[in-house]
């Protein structure tokens, strides 16, 4: 576990970068971590950021790219075009939750 | 007052349900309390799935891995053979084909999952069974034989869409049989293999993956990881084909193996309350209980249980489900008893395998199974591949019929395993 300061406030880590205390994020280190990617955020972007962090609060994890596809309103290829970087993966970090299980 | 449990399938999860509900009704049975068990399917035929792996290197024999569903059931079980229209959750009643209406008091989903080909854009396309083949239904994995057997040299590339999938392992074992197979030819050296895998590993879980990419390695098994198949083009100018990845990256072939997206069966979706977006029933992963209602439980592929979808794990759920439905119709409260036990064996190639076995918290780790002197985890012997040949005849004449296998036991044993890091099992 690392640490990292974030908007002033001291966030806890994993070896990835994903919060490992959910509860922790706000609105404002998403785009904090964002600015660092290199990503201006858009509505569309938070469009994604906030259904990860209802999915994760319903279900206890995040969704995969496939699920965001289905269910976000975001197609797949809009959502590699907002996350180059792979969708679900990026949007989880900046939503603060845990990167998603995808399977076992 | 007869009671009446329904389950939907009859392949592994649902025949060796039936048939434990069977005998604990048998020998338990209250005088005023009868159960019927009935099994619906669309179709009387029982594939034993992990010998689909074999049938493109012609290592397996139609005759005895396809056999009659019913036969596999008690025959006090009644068998249906029709298609399930949808599951009324409000009124506990399962409609099927031609509006015929079966009611229960417990309700089974155990119709695993299925290959969503449509999902992925050109896979069944131009070259579809032609240079792209899965060989995850019997079809495929048929047509497939021919065409290794015609293949001369070129690349052959192993890909798998998008997780879940049933037996994560499949693929890789997939490369390594390949690898095999080529090399018995005569012909290896003109063969390029690559694996393509959404992970950002060989496995998902980091002590395996590190063992399982240090084989592709030593095998000449090129791996390449993060890859998100947006595309299947299967035959492009070059008289190849290619795939295009969501992130722009393009992967060249000559013959394509494509693991297709899974999903949950069709009438879960039809059925209102019942499935999630990939149409997979969210169940307990300790009770096996569903959250779509009480009376409702799922088992095996069908689930969306955090663990892999494999046979082993719909073997150690089955003593948890059907004590759960048991209490459940008692009025009792449930048993969290299933811990994500979870084994299997990983064919190797050139009469050798390894055997991984973890659950929701331990991953695979190296040792030995099920206690320090039994077979080896996480490395290559002859002996498990023997018991991975054996596991057949373990299958049809224990497992389905819901016996328990002895010396492996529904929860993960811890004996025999070695606590250790990824370095340590690299070097």
């Amino acid at each position: 576990m690392t640490t990292k300061t974030m908007t002033g406030v001291e966030v806890r880590l994993n070896p990835e970068g994903f919060f490992e205390d959910p509860s922790q994020w706000t609105r404002e280190m998403a785009t904090e971590m964002a600015t660092a990617d290199g990503l201006a955020l858009t509505d569309k972007h938070w469009q994604v950021i906030e259904f990860m962090r209802r999915e994760f609060t319903e279900k206890g994890t995040g969704p995969t790219v496939r699920v965001l596809g289905k269910a976000s309103g975001v197609s797949i290829k809009e959502l590699y075009e907002l996350f180059p970087k792979g969708p679900a993966k990026t949007a989880a970090r900046l939503a603060g939750i845990p990167k998603p299980k995808g399977c076992i | 007052m007869t009671k009446r449990i329904v389950i939907l399938g009859g392949g592994t999860g649902g025949t060796l349900c039936a048939n434990r509900l069977h005998r604990h009704y048998r020998s338990h049975r209250a005088d005023d309390q009868r159960v019927e068990i009935v099994v619906v399917d669309q179709d009387n035929h029982h594939v034993y799935q992990p010998a689909l792996l074999f049938v493109p290197f012609g290592l397996a024999n139609r005759q005895e891995f396809v056999r009659p569903r019913v036969a596999q059931l008690h025959h006090d079980i009644e068998f249906i053979e029709a298609s399930i229209d949808r599951v009324d959750l409000h009124r506990d009643t399962v409609v099927l084909e031609g509006d015929r209406e079966l009611t229960y008091d417990a309700l089974v989903i155990a119709t695993g999952a299925m290959l969503a080909v449509d999902e992925t854009p050109g896979l069944t396309g131009p070259g579809w069974n032609e240079n792209v083949f899965t060989f995850y239904d019997l079809a495929g994995a048929t047509a497939l034989e021919s065409a290794l057997d015609a293949f001369e040299g070129g690349k052959l590339l192993v890909n798998v869409v998008d997780m879940p999938i049933k037996c994560p392992v499949a693929p890789l074992e997939f490369c390594f049989l390949a690898d095999w197979f080529f090399t018995e030819r005569g012909i290896r050296d003109k063969v390029d293999i690559t694996y393509a895998t959404p992970l950002d590993g060989a496995f998902t879980k980091p002590v395996a993956a590190a063992t399982l990419s240090g084989l592709l390695a030593e095998k000449g098994i090129n791996l390449i990881t993060e890859f998100n198949t947006g595309e299947v083009v299967g035959n492009d100018a070059a008289g190849g084909g290619h795939l295009v990845g969501y992130d722009g990256r393009e992967i060249p072939f000559d013959l394509a193996v494509v693991v297709p997206l899974h999903s949950g069966a069709d009438y879960v979706g039809r059925s209102t309350g019942l499935g999630d977006e990939l149409n997979f029933v969210p169940t307990d992963p300790h009770t096996m209980q569903s959250s779509a209602k009480g009376n409702v439980f799922a088992i095996g592929d069908a689930t969306n249980v955090p663990i892999s979808k494999a046979g082993s794990v719909t073997h150690f759920e089955g003593e948890a489900i059907v004590g759960n439905i048991v209490r459940y119709l008692n009025h009792e409260p449930l048993d969290e008893s299933y811990d994500g036990h979870a084994n299997c064996f990983i064919e190797t190639g050139f009469g050798k395998a390894l055997m991984i076995d973890f659950n929701y918290d331990t991953e695979p780790l190296p040792g030995h199974f099920p206690t320090a002197v039994g077979v080896p985890l996480l490395k290559e012997s002859r002996v498990n591949h023997l018991g991975k040949l054996m596991f057949q005849w373990v299958y049809w004449h224990a497992l389905l019929q819901g016996r328990d296998i002895p010396g492996i036991g529904a929860d993960m044993p811890e004996h025999g395993k070695t606590t250790t890091t990824n370095e340590e099992v690299l070097v």
